[in-house]
Formats: structure tokens, sequence, C-alpha cells
């Protein structure tokens, strides 16, 4: 698709946005995989005056993604678990550029709400919570969104003949996200559960 | 709600629709036996003697009293309209969905006395006898329908005269009305005077209709051991004793002037869509207010008076249909619509402390009747809008919601007042109209998907066999699709004319042979001219003809367009071959050059699947729903009818999308034979594929403002909007769409999978309403057709 193409889909919406404040989320994959397409992209919507949102995993060269804050409105930014080992063996790489990144967006004040998919057994544990907490209190990230794992994927994998190894992993108990959420909430974050 | 409340809901609920033949009965004794007289004079005079005799009922709790029958839910007939047969009786009786009860003794009275005086003279046998054969052809064929083949024109709603005038007071404008006659030089002056003298006959009728109320309820105080219940028996016949004699002096009175009138009219005659109190917030606010600062009146006890009223709508079922009048409008629901919020006169926000309550109960009561709506302006506070979205969402189907700021446009554009217009507002599904001084008649739907079928098929209907439209040509031998689409319009207009014609009669027959003096006196400006309702007296006097099917019929036409002119992967052969076999294989299938061994089932699959449909923000084909909007509202639109008023399009269908489904054959969007067309503007079910917000860009891309009405219908699953989150976003989609001018839209708020058990097991979802067209109704009330046709309409997952 070209940047026009995209374009005429995004304006098909204005009418919607004016209304309600809405806008575009650019969402993945991973929209910085393509930085250039996204900066032409987030320069039309400056131009519109359209709300943007990015979402990521925040794994990124930092010039690129700090080239490009300079144009989001909101980043939406995944953090899944400050263990660097943890997070090599499930994700396949070291969260250091990740870290680094979010807290370079951090020291610019661009507004970042953190997301942090709730895993059961991969990334519940109360060291990380722990970890989190300290981590985005002394970077004054405040906006945090719980996302509970689901399962809804699971067809859409078996569909694509891809073999999906979280098969097993069923969706957190709500009285853990319910604990969660009250952790972060009593460290003054400001919490929603879901997306 | 309070225990009364409760009471007089839950009989109200189980009482079921049984035939009266008290009204017939009433209403043949005095033709039999009356003296000669002029025909306004004798309609009022038969309805005095109507109200004169029919029983009194007064039940248990009441508060606001009075019935059409002799109890809640007895439901009259109007034989002098239409004479029902025996065989009618037994489908009334024992039909599946929308059936009457007709006991022993009513079918005596049937057979004895009714059908023996009416049979060959009622309304219903004279149009037919009236018709011509090419509009009987045209009329079986499916092509359009007849509104007032068994029911007289209503489609009205009602302004405030009575809240500021009793009937004494319209009485004595008649008798200056008449006094102002001038038989020397006005030829019509004779006919004046039967009007007016009429108008003043069935004034007092109903004047005296409430004060036997009066004495019924002094009576029964007199015998009543509850003092409490005493006590409210003498308010009651205090309030009888007043209104709608004179003007309303509390909210009390005002809400009973309302019913008596809403009683004389429905007793004269069975008007489409009932009656309606139109603006009721405005009307009753005054009241509202000047009670609590008097202290008469309480927040609480005016909820109390308004539920009571309520019941009081849903106390009356439509008058029994039979034939394509019942399939076109297969339902209880009569049709009296409440109008909330919207403007007031001067333009300013019509919202009150009335309207929340209004909500109250609507959210409350969660009965079939009254409809009710939000007239939604841009003034409108976001409060109202989500008070009414937070009852949506309930999922029962009501309230639906207006762009009110769009009605007036409408209204404007048809040359009413600024004052008349912003006093309107929309009644019976969508249908738009100067209030308390407009006569707006639905005439009959309009199948423009069979029209193509015709023109497809050179003139010829493939159902019937026979030769109905013009020969407009082989289509095969079309060059182009604009050849098509000329064909089409000539065939369109020749329908229309014929549906025209015919209806220059009818609108004739009424004004001649059946008037309504009771309904003239209370619209504007029936009076001042000496004319009934029926034959110009109001101010305004427009006929609708209503457009069934855009959604398929624009479908059709772009998979033509795109298939057998653009693409050019069907041949116009190989399509009208698959149609004329429903998409089933037969030997005799010739494939055509190029299509290869294709079978008519994957060409259907290519039809449905691989082309543009409207619905989905799509060009192609959005810009052909245009073209068919502009065809058919330039065949329409200014022709006169014979009040001095103008034809208008609007865009609804209540049930009769799946009738008229039922008469047109295989489409060329792929849709099967006799399957349900597309209803109100909706798209096909099924084709909108690319969420609610496109549905909303496509349907706004018709020109609403040149409409009198159009109805969209979306639905969504109840997670969809649950919480704060789920009301804003549906307000904001609400909102832009009004942005766009859309005129109406209304949510569905359930599960397939509910709808599926439903189905399965209706017995545990008696309660489950849904939202069918202009209306809602009982889903276990529906035909299966039309049960599955809503499962099908598109469940929203995501905006």
């Amino acid at each position: 698709m070209t940047v026009s193409e995209v374009t005429r889909e995004i304006e098909r919406d204005l009418i919607f946005w004016d209304e309600s404040g809405g806008g575009v989320t650019f969402s993945g994959g991973e929209p910085l995989a393509q930085p250039r397409f996204l900066d032409s992209l987030l320069d039309v919507c400056r131009e519109k005056r359209i709300n943007t949102v990015v979402e990521t995993c925040g794994l990124a060269k930092e010039d690129a993604l700090l080239g490009l804050s300079e144009k989001v409105g909101l980043f939406l930014y995944d953090l899944k678990t400050l263990d660097p080992l943890r997070h090599k063996k499930y994700t396949g790489v070291a969260n250091d550029s990740i870290l680094a990144n979010l807290e370079a967006l951090a020291q610019r004040k661009k507004p970042v709400v953190v997301r942090y998919p709730i895993i059961p057994e991969i990334n519940d544990d109360a060291e990380n919570v722990r970890q989190m907490i300290a981590l985005l209190s002394r970077l004054q990230l405040w906006r945090i969104h719980l996302l509970p794992y689901h399962q809804t994927g699971t067809e859409k994998y078996k569909r694509l003949g891809l073999g999906f190894r979280l098969e097993e992993v069923k969706a957190p108990p709500a009285k853990l996200v319910t604990k969660i959420a009250g952790e972060f909430e009593r460290a003054g974050f400001k919490v929603k559960v879901g997306g | 709600m309070n225990e009364r409340v409760a009471r007089l809901r839950q009989t109200s609920l189980e009482a079921k629709p049984v035939l009266s033949l008290e009204r017939a009965a009433l209403i043949t004794e005095f033709y039999r036996d009356c003296r000669i007289a002029s025909v306004p004079r004798l309609r009022a005079l038969a309805l005095r003697h109507l109200l004169d005799n029919k029983k009194i009922y007064i039940g248990d709790d009441e508060l606001i009293v009075g019935e059409r029958g002799p109890a809640p839910k007895a439901t009259p007939t109007y034989p002098e309209l239409c004479c029902h047969s025996m065989a009618d009786l037994e489908v009334l009786n024992s039909r599946q969905k929308i059936s009457y009860h007709v006991d022993e003794e009513a079918r005596t009275i049937q057979r004895e006395q009714i059908i023996p005086f009416w049979q060959g003279r009622s309304i219903r046998d004279l149009i037919f006898q009236e018709m011509s054969q090419e509009w009987k052809d045209a009329y079986e064929a499916g092509i359009y329908t007849e509104f007032m083949e068994q029911r007289a024109p209503g489609h009205t709603a009602l302004g405030d005269v009575i809240y500021s005038k009793g009937l004494l007071e319209l009485k004595s404008e008649v008798e200056t009305s008449l006094s102002r006659l001038d038989f020397l030089n006005d030829p019509e002056a004779f006919l004046k005077q039967e009007e007016l003298r009429a108008m003043g006959v069935a004034a007092d009728a109903v004047i005296r209709f409430a004060e036997r109320h009066a004495e019924r309820a002094w009576e029964m105080a007199t015998h009543e051991p509850n003092l409490d219940r005493q006590a409210e028996l003498r308010k009651i016949a205090d309030v009888c004793r007043h209104v709608p004699a004179h003007a309303p002096r509390d909210f009390w009175e005002a809400l009973q002037a309302y019913w008596f009138i809403h009683l004389g009219v429905i007793s004269e005659l069975n008007t489409w869509d009932s009656f309606c109190p139109g603006r009721l917030d405005q009307h009753l606010a005054p009241f509202y207010e000047k009670g609590l600062a008097d202290g008469t009146l309480t927040r609480e006890s005016a909820k109390e008076l308004l539920e009571c009223f309520w019941v009081k709508f849903n106390n009356q079922p439509a008058p029994p249909k039979v034939g394509v009048t019942a399939a076109e409008s297969g339902t209880y629901t009569d049709f009296a619509n409440i109008n909330n919020g919207g403007l007031k006169a001067d333009g300013s926000d019509g919202v009150s402390e009335v309207t929340y309550l209004i909500l109250d109960v609507i959210d409350e009561m969660r009965l079939l009747q009254p409809s009710s709506n939000l007239q939604l302006s841009k003034k409108s506070p976001d409060r109202f809008l989500k008070r009414g979205i937070e009852i949506i969402r309930q999922g029962w189907g009501q309230p639906s919601i207006f762009n009110a700021d769009l009605v007036v446009e409408e209204l404007l554009r048809q040359g009413k007042s600024i004052e008349d217009a912003r006093g309107g507002g929309t009644s019976g599904c969508v249908e738009t109209g100067a209030f308390g001084k407009e006569a707006y008649i639905l005439t009959g739907y309009f199948n423009l998907t069979k029209v193509l079928e015709i023109t497809l098929n050179n003139g010829l209907d493939p159902r019937t066999g026979k030769r109905l439209g013009l020969r407009t040509g082989d289509p095969g031998n079309f060059r182009s699709f604009d050849e098509l689409f000329g064909a089409y319009r000539k065939q369109l207009r020749h329908f229309i004319e014929i549906k025209v014609r015919g209806n220059n009669i009818i609108e004739r027959i009424y004004a001649r042979q059946m008037p309504a003096p009771f309904l003239s006196l209370l619209i504007d400006d029936c009076i001042a001219k000496g004319k009934d309702y029926n034959d110009g007296g109001p101010r305004y006097n427009t006929n609708y003809i209503m457009a069934v099917g855009p959604g398929s019929c624009t479908d059709s036409l772009a998979a033509i367009r795109c298939h057998v002119f653009d693409r050019k992967d069907v041949a116009m052969a190989e399509l009208l071959d698959a149609l004329a076999a429903n998409f089933e294989s037969h030997e005799r299938t010739i494939p055509a050059a190029g299509a290869g061994s294709r079978s008519p089932e994957s060409l259907r699959l290519l039809l449905l699947n691989k082309t543009p449909k409207y619905g989905n923000d799509d060009e192609y084909a959005d810009a052909i729903l245009t073209d068919l909007f502009n065809a058919f509202y330039a065949e329409v639109n200014g022709r006169k009818n014979t009040k001095g008023g103008s034809y208008r399009v609007n865009y609804l269908s209540t049930t009769c999308h799946v009738y008229f489904g039922s008469a047109t054959g295989a489409t060329p969007d792929g849709r099967k034979a006799y399957e349900p067309l597309s209803d109100g503007i909706s798209p096909v079910q099924g084709a909108d594929r690319r969420g609610p917000t496109a549905v909303l860009k496509s349907a706004a891309r018709m020109d609403h403002a040149r409409t009198g009405g159009t109805l969209l219908n979306q639905k969504f699953t109840p997670q969809l909007l649950e919480g704060e989150d789920g009301i804003d976003k549906l307000a904001h989609l609400v909102r832009s769409y009004f942005k766009l001018d859309g005129h109406h839209i209304q949510f569905n708020v359930v599960t397939a999978e509910t709808l599926r058990a439903a189905q399965q097991n209706p017995e545990k979802y008696r309660d489950l309403i849904v939202r069918v067209a202009g209306y809602s109704d009982y889903f276990c009330d529906l035909t299966t057709a039309l049960q599955n046709e809503i499962i099908a309409r598109t469940e929203h997952q995501g905006f």
C-alpha cells in the first residue's frame, strides 16, 4: 500500500473523530519496523490535525524512535518483563534497548501509556510487578494498561497452520488482575484493565 | 414503579388480544336504523351512537381511564371499512402470529349481523371495485401495497391545541366558521356546513363519553369499601367532568384529556398509526412546573400518572389486519410514537425535566406500546442522548433516535413555516410531519427490486407470467449500464403512475364516503376551511410512497454494472439464466461464452462476494444508490394529490421487505428467490463488512433532506456498549451520523446466539423485544422468516 492509499482509508473516518476526539492508532505487527512509511503517515496526520497513537514493543533504533516521537500524539508502549533473561527466553530478544528507548521518551516528557500484558507463569509474579512499579515511578510514567492474557488468538494460529506455544496457558484469574491493579494504584498509577 | 403501576402493567401484559364485535354491532345498528343525512353528519352520529352505548371500563387501580373496547386488548373491528369474512375470522383466530381470539358469540354476531349488512358495501369492497385491472395485477404481483384498503388515512400526531382549548371552545370555533358560510357565492357552502355540523356533533359525542366515565366512577365510588380508592374514583369523576370539554388545569387532567381525544380518534376510524400526542414532554412541561410550584404534584406522582397513561397505549393492539396489509405490517403495535426533546417553536432546546421523567417512565415500563424516540438536535444536551442510550443498550428496542435539525429542514423544504416545522417531529415509524397541522398519508410501499426484475424480463413478471411492465428491450441487447438504467427508470415511472392513479381514486373515496369529523376538529385548519381531514382540510396535505429495498436494488444494479459491463466476466445471458433457475443447476443451463463451465452456484458466490456492495463506504456501489434515489425521487416528488398537496418519498419497510421478498425472484446481488429484501435503508443482511461507520457513511450518501424519513437499523451485542465508554461511543456514532444529515437510527442490542435460543425455546424468551423496523416487537411474535432475517442482520462486533 502507498501512503496516499492509507491516507484515503484514514480520511474515511474523519467525521467520526471530529465528534469523538478519536484518531489513528498505528499498530502492528510493529509500526516502527517501517519507520519511513510511518513517518510519512504521521506527517499527513499532523497536516490534517488527526490525533495519532503508535502502539509499539519498543524494539527500535533510538534515533528513529526519537525522530518520530515529535509527531506522535501518544505511545502505547509494551512492557513485558524487566528480567533480561526471561525477556530473551520468551521474546527472542534482550530488553536493554527497549528499556533505554522508554527512558529516552520519558526524559523528553513524551506522552506514554505503558501496557503490561499479564501472562500466567511468565510475567505475573510479584517480583516483576515490584520492579515495574519501581522503574515506572522513577520515569514518572503514571499511566498503565493491564492486559490480561486471553486465548482468542489460538484459533487464528490454527487457521494459519502455525504452532501456538502458549496453548496451555490460561487467562489469569480475575483476583490476580485485581490484586496487581491495586498495587499499581497504591503506588499512584492511573490503571486501566483492558486496552 | 410503584405497586399500583406494577399491577396495571402486569394486567396489560397478561391480557390476550381478543376480537370485540361491540363496535361493529353498534355501528351496524346505527346505519341500519339511521335517517337520511349527509355523509359527514352520519359519520359523527355513528360515533355518537357508539360512544353513547359502548361499555364503560374503569379497571382496578386505574387513574387514567377509558378503553377503546369493552376491556383492555378487546380490539374492535371497522366493518364500514373492512368487513371480515368468516374465513378471515378463522385466520385471525388461528394464525400463529399476531392472532386475535374470536369467540363463538363474536362469530355469531359477524355471521348474522355484520356480514349481511356490510358485505359488498365496505370501503374495501369499493376500492377493489374501482381499481383498474393493471392496478390489481401490479398489486397482486407485489410491486406495491395499498395502505387504505382496510385502514383509514391517519398517520398524524396532535399538536398543542387541546392543552389550551377544551372541545367546547373548539366547538365555538366551529360555530363561528358556520356563521361565516356564504351560501350566495360559495358553491361548497353546503358541503362545508355539513362537515362543520358533523364536527360539532363529534365534539359533543366525546364530551358525553367522558361524562359517562365520570358517572361510572362516581357510582363505583359509592360502592367502594376502600376509602383511598373511593377518593381516587371521585377524583377521576372530577377530572372526566372537566376534560376534554374544557382545557386541562393540571398534569392529571392534561393526560386524561389527551387520552379521551386519542380514544375518540381511534374509535371514529381505524386510522393508521392510531394517533399520537407528539411532543408530549413539551405539552406537559407547563403543567408539571405549575404542579410542583403549587404543591399539587411531585416528581413521583407525575411519574405514576404517566405510567398509568403508558399502560393505556399498551391496552390497544392494532386493529386486526388481514391479507397484504397483515404481511406489510405484521404487528400488534399501532405506532403511537412519543417524541422527546427536539426544538421549541422559537428554535430553543426542547429538553426539560419532563423529558427526563418520561425517559425514566420508558425505562421502567418496557412496554411494546407506546413507541418512543429521542428528537436529537445539535442543541440537545449530551445528558439527554446518554440517558436515552442507557435505555437503548438494555436491548428491548426503544427509544429510537431522530435528527431533529434535519426533520426541521425536511419540513421547511416541503414548504412549511419555521414554527410549524419546529413543532413537528416524527410519528409512526420514521415519518416526518407538522404535528397538529398536517395530513401526511402513507399510501403504500413500493418494491424497487421487483421493478428491476421486471426490467430484466422486458416487462414480464416471471412469477405470475403476466406482462405487467413496458417492453423496454431485451436486456441482452443493452450495450451499457446506462441503457439498462434508462429502461429501469421507464418501468419505475410506469408503475408509480399506476399507483398514483389508484391513489387519486382512493383518496376521493375517503374524502366523499369516509370523512373523519372528530379528527378534523383537532388538526389546523380544518375548522377554518370547513373541510375534512380526508379532504384537504389540514394546513398541509402530503402523500408518501415508501421505497423498499434500496440496499437490495443497489447491490443488484452494482452487480450488473460491475460484472456484465465493467469487468465483463459475466455475460448478461448467463446471469439471466441463473436468475431464472434461482441459481440452481439444471440441464438446460447453457454456459455463456467465456464463462467456461461455471456452475450457477459459483456465479452466485462471485456476485455475493466479489462485487461492490452498498454499506461499505464504497463509492462504486454508493454512486448507484444515489442514482437510484434520484430516479425514485424524480418520479414521485412534486406530483400533485387530489387535496392540494404533493407527493414525497420516504424510505421505510416495517415488515414489508419480507413480503416483497416473498414476491421477488432471485436477484443479481446473489439473493435467492423469495428471501427477504434489505430493510429500511440498511445494507443487505450481511453485505456490510466494514463496520458501522462505513454503513453510516454509505447511508448518508442518500440525500435525507429530500425525504420525509428514512430508517436505519444497526445491531450491536451488549458487550460493545458496556460502561460509560460504551455509552460515549454510541453517542459519538449517533452525533456523527446526524452531522452527515442522517434522519434516523435505531439499535438492536442482542446477540445472534440469544436470538437463536429464543427461536428454539420461545417460551423462555417471551419478553424478548427486538427492534424490527420503525418499531419494536416481541421476537416470538414474529414469523420465522422475519426472525431469521433479524438474526442475519449483521451483528457488529466492533466500531
